[in-house]
Protein backbone atom coordinates (compact mmCIF):
# COMPACT_ATOMS: atom_id res chain seq x y z
CA UNK A 1 0.00 0.00 0.00
CA UNK A 2 2.31 2.41 1.08
CA UNK A 3 4.28 2.04 -2.31
CA UNK A 4 0.88 3.93 -4.09
CA UNK A 5 1.26 7.11 -4.99
CA UNK A 6 -0.79 9.94 -4.07
CA UNK A 7 -2.96 9.86 -7.01
CA UNK A 8 -3.32 5.84 -6.68
CA UNK A 9 -4.62 5.92 -3.19
CA UNK A 10 -7.19 8.41 -4.09
CA UNK A 11 -8.64 6.15 -6.88
CA UNK A 12 -7.99 2.80 -4.44
CA UNK A 13 -10.42 5.31 -1.87
CA UNK A 14 -12.76 5.98 -4.40
CA UNK A 15 -13.21 2.49 -5.96
CA UNK A 16 -13.90 1.24 -2.13
CA UNK A 17 -10.06 -0.87 -2.11
CA UNK A 18 -9.91 0.15 1.16
CA UNK A 19 -10.48 2.10 3.60
CA UNK A 20 -9.15 5.46 5.16
CA UNK A 21 -8.67 3.80 8.89
CA UNK A 22 -6.88 0.97 7.22
CA UNK A 23 -4.47 2.99 5.08
CA UNK A 24 -4.35 5.67 7.61
CA UNK A 25 -3.07 2.79 10.11
CA UNK A 26 -0.89 1.40 7.40
CA UNK A 27 0.96 4.20 6.99
CA UNK A 28 0.95 4.85 10.94
CA UNK A 29 2.52 1.58 11.51
CA UNK A 30 4.84 2.12 9.47
CA UNK A 31 6.09 5.26 10.90
CA UNK A 32 6.26 3.58 14.38
CA UNK A 33 8.16 0.81 12.84
CA UNK A 34 10.47 2.64 11.09
CA UNK A 35 10.92 5.94 11.72
CA UNK A 36 13.34 5.53 15.04
CA UNK A 37 15.85 5.17 12.08
CA UNK A 38 15.30 7.94 10.20
CA UNK A 39 13.86 10.61 12.30
CA UNK A 40 12.15 12.31 9.64
CA UNK A 41 9.18 12.94 12.07
CA UNK A 42 8.85 14.91 14.89
CA UNK A 43 5.16 14.54 16.43
CA UNK A 44 3.21 12.35 14.99
CA UNK A 45 -0.58 12.72 15.55
CA UNK A 46 -2.28 9.14 15.65
CA UNK A 47 -5.16 9.50 17.53
CA UNK A 48 -6.14 12.83 15.63
CA UNK A 49 -5.08 10.97 12.52
CA UNK A 50 -7.72 8.16 13.00
CA UNK A 51 -10.28 10.34 14.09
CA UNK A 52 -9.93 11.95 10.49
CA UNK A 53 -9.37 9.12 9.02
CA UNK A 54 -13.19 7.36 10.49
CA UNK A 55 -14.53 10.76 9.65
CA UNK A 56 -13.56 10.42 6.05
CA UNK A 57 -15.11 6.87 5.62
CA UNK A 58 -18.17 8.10 7.20
CA UNK A 59 -18.75 10.73 4.89
CA UNK A 60 -17.77 8.71 1.79
CA UNK A 61 -20.00 6.00 2.96
CA UNK A 62 -23.08 9.00 2.73
CA UNK A 63 -21.82 9.69 -0.52
CA UNK A 64 -20.03 12.82 -0.11
CA UNK A 65 -16.07 12.30 -0.58
CA UNK A 66 -14.20 13.73 -2.99
CA UNK A 67 -10.68 12.85 -4.42
CA UNK A 68 -8.77 13.85 -1.05
CA UNK A 69 -11.32 12.11 1.15
CA UNK A 70 -9.08 9.83 3.48
CA UNK A 71 -5.98 10.66 1.58
CA UNK A 72 -3.19 10.62 4.25
CA UNK A 73 -0.47 12.91 4.23
CA UNK A 74 1.89 15.06 6.34
CA UNK A 75 2.98 18.55 7.00
CA UNK A 76 6.70 19.63 7.46
CA UNK A 77 6.59 21.74 11.19
CA UNK A 78 6.54 24.67 10.43
CA UNK A 79 2.67 25.33 9.41
CA UNK A 80 0.43 25.79 12.55
CA UNK A 81 -1.40 22.92 13.34
CA UNK A 82 -4.19 24.01 15.79
CA UNK A 83 -3.86 21.82 19.07
CA UNK A 84 -0.92 19.90 18.25
CA UNK A 85 2.69 20.78 18.17
CA UNK A 86 4.02 23.34 16.10
CA UNK A 87 8.24 23.59 16.98
CA UNK A 88 10.04 24.54 14.27
CA UNK A 89 12.35 21.98 15.09
CA UNK A 90 13.54 24.35 17.76
CA UNK A 91 14.30 24.19 22.00
CA UNK A 92 12.40 27.89 21.46
CA UNK A 93 9.05 25.90 20.36
CA UNK A 94 9.22 22.88 21.72
CA UNK A 95 6.29 23.06 23.58
CA UNK A 96 4.48 25.66 21.38
CA UNK A 97 0.35 24.43 20.55
CA UNK A 98 -0.34 26.61 17.81
CA UNK A 99 -4.34 27.80 18.83
CA UNK A 100 -4.76 28.32 14.94
CA UNK A 101 -4.24 26.50 12.13
CA UNK A 102 -2.29 28.08 8.88
CA UNK A 103 -3.98 28.24 5.77
CA UNK A 104 -2.68 25.33 4.12
CA UNK A 105 -3.05 22.98 6.85
CA UNK A 106 -6.81 24.56 6.79
CA UNK A 107 -7.16 23.77 3.18
CA UNK A 108 -5.95 19.54 3.49
CA UNK A 109 -8.55 19.61 6.26
CA UNK A 110 -11.52 21.31 4.56
CA UNK A 111 -11.09 18.71 1.69
CA UNK A 112 -10.47 15.82 4.09
CA UNK A 113 -7.05 14.76 4.21
CA UNK A 114 -5.58 13.27 7.19
CA UNK A 115 -2.90 14.59 8.73
CA UNK A 116 -0.35 12.00 10.02
CA UNK A 117 1.76 14.36 11.99
CA UNK A 118 4.89 17.21 11.43
CA UNK A 119 7.89 16.37 10.14
CA UNK A 120 11.43 17.51 11.32
CA UNK A 121 13.51 20.32 9.80
CA UNK A 122 16.41 22.12 10.23
CA UNK A 123 16.12 24.57 12.60
CA UNK A 124 13.64 27.55 11.65
CA UNK A 125 14.46 26.28 8.26
CA UNK A 126 17.51 27.67 8.40
CA UNK A 127 19.91 24.89 6.84
CA UNK A 128 20.64 22.45 3.89
CA UNK A 129 21.26 19.35 5.87
CA UNK A 130 18.32 19.14 8.68
CA UNK A 131 21.30 18.53 11.11
CA UNK A 132 20.14 20.97 12.98
CA UNK A 133 17.18 20.26 14.59
CA UNK A 134 16.52 20.63 18.53
CA UNK A 135 15.12 16.81 17.49
CA UNK A 136 18.57 15.57 16.09
CA UNK A 137 19.27 15.12 12.32
CA UNK A 138 17.16 12.85 9.72
CA UNK A 139 18.99 10.21 7.98
CA UNK A 140 18.83 9.64 4.41
CA UNK A 141 16.93 6.78 3.53
CA UNK A 142 19.35 6.24 0.40
CA UNK A 143 22.60 6.03 3.08
CA UNK A 144 21.85 6.84 6.64
CA UNK A 145 25.61 8.05 6.71
CA UNK A 146 24.43 11.38 4.57
CA UNK A 147 22.26 13.91 4.99
CA UNK A 148 18.30 14.67 3.55
CA UNK A 149 19.38 17.89 2.62
CA UNK A 150 17.45 20.52 4.13
CA UNK A 151 15.61 22.17 5.13
CA UNK A 152 12.67 20.07 4.46
CA UNK A 153 14.51 17.12 5.04
CA UNK A 154 11.81 15.58 7.02
CA UNK A 155 9.75 15.76 4.39
CA UNK A 156 11.70 14.33 1.33
CA UNK A 157 13.05 11.71 3.85
CA UNK A 158 9.80 10.70 4.81
CA UNK A 159 8.20 10.58 1.34
CA UNK A 160 11.72 8.35 -0.14
CA UNK A 161 11.16 5.95 3.09
CA UNK A 162 7.34 5.65 2.38
CA UNK A 163 6.34 6.88 5.46
CA UNK A 164 3.43 9.18 3.57
CA UNK A 165 2.95 9.89 0.23
CA UNK A 166 3.18 13.56 0.07
CA UNK A 167 3.72 16.01 2.57
CA UNK A 168 3.93 19.84 2.70
CA UNK A 169 7.14 21.44 3.16
CA UNK A 170 8.82 25.36 2.42
CA UNK A 171 11.12 26.73 0.58
CA UNK A 172 13.40 29.83 1.06
CA UNK A 173 16.55 29.13 -0.99
CA UNK A 174 16.39 25.44 -1.63
CA UNK A 175 14.68 23.76 1.22
CA UNK A 176 12.08 21.90 -0.93
CA UNK A 177 14.14 21.22 -4.04
CA UNK A 178 17.53 20.59 -2.43
CA UNK A 179 16.42 17.58 -0.02
CA UNK A 180 14.21 16.27 -3.15
CA UNK A 181 16.87 15.95 -4.51
CA UNK A 182 19.21 14.37 -2.05
CA UNK A 183 16.55 12.04 -1.56
CA UNK A 184 14.94 10.96 -4.91
CA UNK A 185 11.61 12.50 -4.76
CA UNK A 186 9.53 15.41 -6.29
CA UNK A 187 9.40 19.17 -5.02
CA UNK A 188 7.73 22.29 -6.49
CA UNK A 189 8.57 25.98 -4.87
CA UNK A 190 5.71 27.83 -6.48
CA UNK A 191 6.08 31.73 -7.45
CA UNK A 192 6.42 33.35 -4.42
CA UNK A 193 2.77 34.46 -3.26
CA UNK A 194 0.87 31.49 -4.88
CA UNK A 195 0.67 29.76 -1.65
CA UNK A 196 -0.66 31.60 1.50
CA UNK A 197 2.29 32.24 4.36
CA UNK A 198 -0.22 32.51 7.02
CA UNK A 199 0.59 30.60 9.80
CA UNK A 200 3.34 29.09 8.30
CA UNK A 201 6.29 30.19 10.64
CA UNK A 202 8.35 33.59 9.05
CA UNK A 203 12.26 33.00 8.34
CA UNK A 204 12.81 35.70 5.78
CA UNK A 205 9.17 36.97 4.55
CA UNK A 206 10.35 38.40 0.96
CA UNK A 207 11.13 34.73 -0.24
CA UNK A 208 9.59 32.15 1.50
CA UNK A 209 6.91 29.70 -0.18
CA UNK A 210 5.47 26.63 0.39
CA UNK A 211 5.16 23.94 -1.94
CA UNK A 212 4.24 19.87 -1.87
CA UNK A 213 6.80 16.83 -1.60
CA UNK A 214 5.84 13.95 -3.10
CA UNK A 215 6.77 10.87 -5.27
CA UNK A 216 5.58 11.81 -8.67
CA UNK A 217 4.17 15.01 -10.54
CA UNK A 218 0.89 14.11 -10.81
CA UNK A 219 0.79 14.11 -7.08
CA UNK A 220 3.00 17.08 -6.80
CA UNK A 221 0.11 18.75 -8.90
CA UNK A 222 -2.27 16.98 -6.62
CA UNK A 223 -1.08 18.80 -3.73
CA UNK A 224 -0.63 21.97 -5.16
CA UNK A 225 -4.24 22.63 -6.65
CA UNK A 226 -5.15 22.15 -2.53
CA UNK A 227 -2.29 24.62 -1.62
CA UNK A 228 -2.05 27.15 -4.20
CA UNK A 229 -4.71 30.14 -3.82
CA UNK A 230 -4.79 33.78 -2.79
CA UNK A 231 -5.44 34.18 1.09
CA UNK A 232 -6.73 37.33 2.19
CA UNK A 233 -4.88 36.91 5.63
CA UNK A 234 -1.52 36.93 3.45
CA UNK A 235 -0.75 40.42 2.71
CA UNK A 236 1.67 39.04 -0.31
CA UNK A 237 -0.60 36.58 -1.30
CA UNK A 238 -1.48 37.49 -5.25
CA UNK A 239 -4.77 37.84 -5.94
CA UNK A 240 -4.79 35.61 -9.38
CA UNK A 241 -6.90 32.39 -10.61
CA UNK A 242 -5.24 28.95 -9.72
CA UNK A 243 -5.65 26.64 -12.62
CA UNK A 244 -6.06 22.78 -12.25
CA UNK A 245 -2.51 21.95 -11.98
CA UNK A 246 -3.07 18.51 -13.80
CA UNK A 247 -4.99 19.72 -16.53
CA UNK A 248 -1.82 20.46 -18.67
CA UNK A 249 0.33 16.98 -17.03
CA UNK A 250 0.14 15.14 -20.76
CA UNK A 251 0.60 18.04 -23.26
CA UNK A 252 3.56 16.95 -25.48
CA UNK A 253 6.87 19.10 -24.32
CA UNK A 254 7.60 18.95 -28.21
CA UNK A 255 9.27 22.60 -29.90
CA UNK A 256 9.53 23.64 -26.28
CA UNK A 257 13.24 25.57 -25.84
CA UNK A 258 14.43 25.20 -22.86
CA UNK A 259 17.51 27.44 -21.33
CA UNK A 260 20.77 26.39 -20.07
CA UNK A 261 22.46 28.58 -18.28
CA UNK A 262 25.98 28.68 -19.33
CA UNK A 263 26.86 30.04 -15.52
CA UNK A 264 24.90 27.14 -13.81
CA UNK A 265 27.30 24.24 -16.27
CA UNK A 266 30.79 26.26 -15.72
CA UNK A 267 33.84 24.26 -15.67
CA UNK A 268 33.36 24.39 -11.53
CA UNK A 269 30.79 22.05 -11.97
CA UNK A 270 31.41 18.53 -11.06
CA UNK A 271 32.07 16.17 -14.03
CA UNK A 272 29.48 13.06 -12.90
CA UNK A 273 27.13 15.75 -11.49
CA UNK A 274 27.80 17.61 -15.31
CA UNK A 275 27.31 14.40 -17.10
CA UNK A 276 24.20 13.08 -15.62
CA UNK A 277 22.02 16.20 -15.92
CA UNK A 278 23.26 16.51 -19.42
CA UNK A 279 21.89 12.86 -19.73
CA UNK A 280 18.66 14.05 -18.38
CA UNK A 281 18.37 17.22 -20.47
CA UNK A 282 18.48 14.78 -23.48
CA UNK A 283 15.47 12.71 -22.56
CA UNK A 284 13.88 16.35 -23.72
CA UNK A 285 15.68 16.90 -26.88
CA UNK A 286 14.50 13.18 -27.55
CA UNK A 287 10.99 13.93 -26.89
CA UNK A 288 11.41 17.19 -29.44
CA UNK A 289 12.23 20.22 -26.82
CA UNK A 290 14.59 22.66 -28.01
CA UNK A 291 17.96 23.49 -26.28
CA UNK A 292 19.35 26.93 -26.31
CA UNK A 293 22.55 28.23 -24.27
CA UNK A 294 21.58 31.59 -22.16
CA UNK A 295 22.96 33.74 -19.43
CA UNK A 296 22.46 34.96 -16.11
CA UNK A 297 25.14 37.20 -15.59
CA UNK A 298 24.74 38.03 -11.95
CA UNK A 299 24.29 34.20 -10.80
CA UNK A 300 27.86 34.90 -8.69
CA UNK A 301 25.65 37.42 -6.81
CA UNK A 302 23.18 35.13 -5.65
CA UNK A 303 25.00 33.76 -2.71
CA UNK A 304 25.45 37.63 -1.26
CA UNK A 305 22.14 38.87 -1.64
CA UNK A 306 20.71 35.82 -0.11
CA UNK A 307 22.61 35.97 2.99
CA UNK A 308 21.72 39.94 3.56
CA UNK A 309 18.31 39.34 2.63
CA UNK A 310 17.26 36.28 4.38
CA UNK A 311 19.28 36.98 7.69
CA UNK A 312 18.27 40.70 7.67
CA UNK A 313 14.55 39.42 7.42
CA UNK A 314 15.08 36.37 10.27
CA UNK A 315 16.41 38.77 12.62
CA UNK A 316 12.64 41.00 12.37
CA UNK A 317 10.66 38.10 12.35
CA UNK A 318 12.68 35.74 15.04
CA UNK A 319 12.22 39.19 17.61
CA UNK A 320 8.79 37.95 18.43
CA UNK A 321 10.33 35.10 20.10
CA UNK A 322 10.87 36.73 23.57
CA UNK A 323 10.04 34.71 26.74
CA UNK A 324 7.12 36.95 26.88
CA UNK A 325 3.90 35.61 24.95
CA UNK A 326 4.72 31.92 23.99
CA UNK A 327 8.13 29.71 23.61
CA UNK A 328 10.53 28.94 25.82
CA UNK A 329 11.32 31.15 28.77
CA UNK A 330 14.05 31.03 30.79
CA UNK A 331 14.14 30.57 34.40
CA UNK A 332 14.26 33.75 37.15
CA UNK A 333 15.09 35.99 34.92
CA UNK A 334 16.30 38.84 36.96
CA UNK A 335 14.89 41.28 34.35
CA UNK A 336 13.49 42.40 31.33
CA UNK A 337 16.59 42.38 29.20
CA UNK A 338 18.20 38.93 31.29
CA UNK A 339 14.52 37.62 30.10
CA UNK A 340 15.07 38.42 26.92
CA UNK A 341 18.68 37.45 26.22
CA UNK A 342 18.51 34.56 28.22
CA UNK A 343 15.34 32.81 26.46
CA UNK A 344 16.54 33.84 22.89
CA UNK A 345 20.23 32.30 23.30
CA UNK A 346 18.32 29.05 25.29
CA UNK A 347 16.01 28.50 23.03
CA UNK A 348 17.53 29.53 19.85
CA UNK A 349 20.15 27.17 18.32
CA UNK A 350 24.02 28.29 16.77
CA UNK A 351 22.76 29.03 13.37
CA UNK A 352 19.73 30.58 14.27
CA UNK A 353 21.83 32.85 16.57
CA UNK A 354 24.30 33.38 13.59
CA UNK A 355 21.89 34.47 11.23
CA UNK A 356 19.97 36.33 13.71
CA UNK A 357 23.54 38.58 14.31
CA UNK A 358 24.55 38.79 10.95
CA UNK A 359 20.88 40.27 9.79
CA UNK A 360 20.68 42.91 13.01
CA UNK A 361 24.88 43.98 11.86
CA UNK A 362 23.10 44.47 8.44
CA UNK A 363 20.12 46.62 9.83
CA UNK A 364 22.16 48.73 12.14
CA UNK A 365 22.20 52.28 12.04
CA UNK A 366 24.19 53.08 9.35
CA UNK A 367 24.83 50.37 7.56
CA UNK A 368 21.57 49.99 6.36
CA UNK A 369 22.25 51.57 2.93
CA UNK A 370 25.55 49.22 2.32
CA UNK A 371 23.65 46.08 2.62
CA UNK A 372 20.19 45.60 2.77
CA UNK A 373 19.18 48.35 0.08
CA UNK A 374 22.14 47.39 -2.05
CA UNK A 375 21.36 43.56 -1.57
CA UNK A 376 17.79 44.57 -2.92
CA UNK A 377 19.27 46.62 -5.79
CA UNK A 378 20.98 43.37 -6.60
CA UNK A 379 17.76 41.09 -6.43
CA UNK A 380 16.60 43.14 -9.08
CA UNK A 381 19.19 42.71 -10.93
CA UNK A 382 18.87 39.02 -10.71
CA UNK A 383 15.08 39.09 -11.29
CA UNK A 384 15.96 41.45 -14.41
CA UNK A 385 18.63 38.49 -15.81
CA UNK A 386 15.56 35.65 -15.49
CA UNK A 387 13.07 38.29 -17.21
CA UNK A 388 15.73 38.34 -19.82
CA UNK A 389 16.06 35.21 -20.43
CA UNK A 390 12.32 34.03 -20.53
CA UNK A 391 11.82 36.20 -23.85
CA UNK A 392 13.52 33.26 -25.66
CA UNK A 393 13.32 30.40 -23.56
CA UNK A 394 10.33 28.34 -22.04
CA UNK A 395 11.50 26.83 -19.20
CA UNK A 396 15.15 27.07 -17.52
CA UNK A 397 17.08 23.45 -16.09
CA UNK A 398 20.17 23.11 -14.35
CA UNK A 399 21.33 20.85 -11.21
CA UNK A 400 19.74 21.28 -7.58
CA UNK A 401 22.83 21.15 -6.26
CA UNK A 402 26.79 20.98 -6.79
CA UNK A 403 26.57 17.51 -5.43
CA UNK A 404 24.33 14.61 -4.45
CA UNK A 405 24.10 13.90 -0.84
CA UNK A 406 26.85 15.18 1.44
CA UNK A 407 28.38 13.07 4.77
CA UNK A 408 26.94 14.14 8.04
CA UNK A 409 29.34 16.78 9.57
CA UNK A 410 30.99 17.63 6.49
CA UNK A 411 29.68 20.91 5.92
CA UNK A 412 28.24 21.82 9.25
CA UNK A 413 31.24 23.14 10.87
CA UNK A 414 31.48 25.62 8.40
CA UNK A 415 28.52 28.01 7.58
CA UNK A 416 29.83 28.85 4.30
CA UNK A 417 30.51 25.92 2.77
CA UNK A 418 26.87 25.08 3.92
CA UNK A 419 25.71 28.73 2.33
CA UNK A 420 27.07 27.38 -0.69
CA UNK A 421 25.44 24.73 -1.25
CA UNK A 422 22.77 26.47 -2.35
CA UNK A 423 23.83 28.04 -5.47
CA UNK A 424 21.80 26.84 -8.21
CA UNK A 425 18.84 27.52 -6.33
CA UNK A 426 18.62 30.81 -4.46
CA UNK A 427 18.39 32.46 -7.58
CA UNK A 428 14.27 31.84 -8.08
CA UNK A 429 14.09 32.69 -4.40
CA UNK A 430 15.24 35.94 -5.15
CA UNK A 431 13.32 36.48 -8.37
CA UNK A 432 10.36 35.06 -6.96
CA UNK A 433 10.15 32.44 -9.86
CA UNK A 434 8.74 28.97 -9.66
CA UNK A 435 11.38 25.87 -9.56
CA UNK A 436 11.35 22.75 -9.29
CA UNK A 437 13.40 19.19 -8.68
CA UNK A 438 12.43 15.91 -9.59
CA UNK A 439 14.42 12.31 -9.74
CA UNK A 440 17.69 12.40 -12.70
CA UNK A 441 19.62 10.34 -12.39
CA UNK A 442 22.20 8.55 -9.58
CA UNK A 443 25.75 9.08 -8.66
CA UNK A 444 27.76 7.06 -6.23
CA UNK A 445 24.37 5.49 -5.26
CA UNK A 446 22.74 8.30 -4.42
CA UNK A 447 19.80 10.03 -6.01
CA UNK A 448 20.42 13.06 -8.58
CA UNK A 449 17.46 15.69 -8.96
CA UNK A 450 17.27 18.03 -12.44
CA UNK A 451 15.94 21.63 -11.43
CA UNK A 452 13.41 23.35 -13.75
CA UNK A 453 12.72 26.92 -13.61
CA UNK A 454 9.65 27.91 -14.82
CA UNK A 455 8.36 32.18 -15.36
CA UNK A 456 6.21 33.54 -12.99
CA UNK A 457 2.71 31.94 -12.15
CA UNK A 458 4.08 28.56 -14.70
CA UNK A 459 4.32 25.63 -12.52
CA UNK A 460 1.29 24.12 -14.54
CA UNK A 461 4.30 24.24 -17.40
CA UNK A 462 6.73 22.50 -15.20
CA UNK A 463 4.42 20.22 -13.74
CA UNK A 464 4.24 19.32 -17.12
CA UNK A 465 7.84 18.97 -18.09
CA UNK A 466 8.06 16.88 -15.00
CA UNK A 467 5.76 14.30 -15.55
CA UNK A 468 6.41 13.60 -19.52
CA UNK A 469 10.11 13.07 -18.12
CA UNK A 470 8.73 10.78 -15.49
CA UNK A 471 6.85 9.01 -18.93
CA UNK A 472 9.99 8.35 -20.24
CA UNK A 473 11.76 7.79 -17.27
CA UNK A 474 11.97 5.43 -14.13
CA UNK A 475 14.28 7.76 -11.67
CA UNK A 476 11.22 8.67 -9.71
CA UNK A 477 10.30 4.98 -9.47
CA UNK A 478 13.53 4.01 -7.87
CA UNK A 479 13.51 2.75 -3.89
CA UNK A 480 15.83 3.17 -1.25
CA UNK A 481 18.09 0.02 -0.91
CA UNK A 482 16.88 -2.67 1.92
CA UNK A 483 13.51 -0.65 1.99
CA UNK A 484 10.42 -2.85 2.01
CA UNK B 1 36.14 42.48 7.19
CA UNK B 2 37.10 40.84 10.76
CA UNK B 3 35.22 42.01 13.62
CA UNK B 4 36.69 42.04 17.45
CA UNK B 5 34.93 41.22 20.41
CA UNK B 6 33.85 44.20 21.12
CA UNK B 7 32.00 44.56 17.98
CA UNK B 8 30.67 40.73 18.46
CA UNK B 9 29.40 41.64 21.35
CA UNK B 10 27.74 45.12 20.64
CA UNK B 11 26.08 42.61 17.52
CA UNK B 12 25.07 39.79 20.03
CA UNK B 13 23.36 42.72 22.55
CA UNK B 14 21.61 44.55 19.41
CA UNK B 15 20.21 40.92 18.61
CA UNK B 16 18.78 40.12 22.49
CA UNK B 17 21.32 37.63 22.75
CA UNK B 18 23.57 36.25 25.06
CA UNK B 19 26.74 34.84 23.91
CA UNK B 20 28.88 32.92 26.64
CA UNK B 21 32.71 33.36 26.48
CA UNK B 22 33.67 30.30 25.36
CA UNK B 23 31.64 30.56 21.79
CA UNK B 24 32.74 34.38 21.36
CA UNK B 25 35.52 33.66 19.29
CA UNK B 26 33.51 30.82 16.95
CA UNK B 27 30.77 33.12 16.38
CA UNK B 28 34.00 36.10 15.65
CA UNK B 29 35.23 34.11 13.25
CA UNK B 30 31.83 32.72 11.15
CA UNK B 31 30.62 36.41 11.21
CA UNK B 32 34.00 37.50 9.46
CA UNK B 33 33.61 34.84 7.25
CA UNK B 34 29.49 35.77 6.42
CA UNK B 35 30.40 39.38 6.29
CA UNK B 36 33.41 38.35 3.56
CA UNK B 37 30.79 36.58 1.57
CA UNK B 38 28.59 39.40 1.41
CA UNK B 39 31.14 41.86 0.62
CA UNK B 40 31.38 40.91 -2.62
CA UNK B 41 27.81 42.94 -3.30
CA UNK B 42 29.89 45.98 -2.83
CA UNK B 43 32.05 45.86 -5.73
CA UNK B 44 28.18 45.83 -8.10
CA UNK B 45 27.16 49.39 -9.72
CA UNK B 46 23.68 49.51 -8.87
CA UNK B 47 23.12 53.35 -9.54
CA UNK B 48 19.44 53.54 -10.21
CA UNK B 49 18.21 50.34 -10.08
CA UNK B 50 15.30 50.18 -8.17
CA UNK B 51 15.60 48.08 -4.56
CA UNK B 52 13.37 44.97 -5.01
CA UNK B 53 11.15 44.21 -2.02
CA UNK B 54 8.24 42.19 -4.16
CA UNK B 55 8.93 40.01 -6.96
CA UNK B 56 5.87 41.40 -8.45
CA UNK B 57 6.59 44.67 -7.03
CA UNK B 58 3.07 44.69 -5.26
CA UNK B 59 2.13 46.90 -2.18
CA UNK B 60 0.11 46.24 0.77
CA UNK B 61 -3.56 45.51 0.04
CA UNK B 62 -6.03 47.87 2.38
CA UNK B 63 -9.41 46.66 3.87
CA UNK B 64 -12.22 48.51 5.60
CA UNK B 65 -11.28 49.29 9.39
CA UNK B 66 -13.55 46.49 10.40
CA UNK B 67 -13.10 44.09 13.47
CA UNK B 68 -12.64 40.67 11.17
CA UNK B 69 -11.49 38.42 14.29
CA UNK B 70 -12.98 37.47 17.71
CA UNK B 71 -11.58 38.01 20.74
CA UNK B 72 -9.06 34.82 21.15
CA UNK B 73 -7.36 36.15 23.91
CA UNK B 74 -7.59 33.37 26.64
CA UNK B 75 -6.56 30.70 23.87
CA UNK B 76 -3.58 32.71 23.24
CA UNK B 77 -2.80 33.36 27.14
CA UNK B 78 -2.84 29.93 27.44
CA UNK B 79 0.30 28.87 25.95
CA UNK B 80 1.89 31.92 26.88
CA UNK B 81 4.72 30.92 29.76
CA UNK B 82 3.52 33.52 32.48
CA UNK B 83 0.33 35.21 32.91
CA UNK B 84 -2.24 36.68 35.41
CA UNK B 85 -5.57 38.67 34.93
CA UNK B 86 -5.24 38.18 31.60
CA UNK B 87 -2.05 40.01 31.31
CA UNK B 88 1.21 38.62 30.28
CA UNK B 89 3.81 38.64 33.14
CA UNK B 90 7.28 39.66 33.03
CA UNK B 91 9.93 41.15 35.33
CA UNK B 92 9.42 44.41 36.80
CA UNK B 93 9.98 46.98 34.20
CA UNK B 94 9.08 50.69 35.68
CA UNK B 95 9.86 51.03 39.22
Amino acid sequence: MHNKTLAQISQDLQAGEYSSVEVTKHFLDRINTLDGQYNSFITVTEEQALTQAKAADELRAAGNANEWTGVPMAHKDIFCTEGVRTSCASKMLDKFIAPYDSTVADNFNQVGAVSLGKTNMDEFAMGSSSESSFYGAVKNPWNEEHVPGGSSGGSAAAVAARLAPGITATDTGGSIRQPASFCGVTGIKPTYGRVSRFGMISYASSLDQGGPIARTAEDAAMMLNVMAGFDKKDSTSIERDVPDYRADLNKSVKGMTIGLPKEYFSDDLDPAMAQTIQAAIKEYEKMGANLKEISLPNTNLCVPAYYVIAPSECSANLSRMDGVRFGHRCEDPKDIEDLFKRSRSEGFGDEVQRRIMVGSYALSAGFYDAYYKKAQQVRRLIKNDFVAAFNDVDVIMSPVAPSPAFKFGEKSKDPVSMYLEDIYTLSTNLAGLPGMSIPAGMINDLPVGLQLIGNYFDESRLLNCAHQFQNATDWHTKTPTGLK
Amino acid sequence: MSLDTNQVLAIADLSRLQIDEKSITEFQTNLSNILDLVDQLQAVDTTGVEPMAHPMDAVQRLRADVVTEDNKREKFQKIAPSTADGHYLVPKVVE
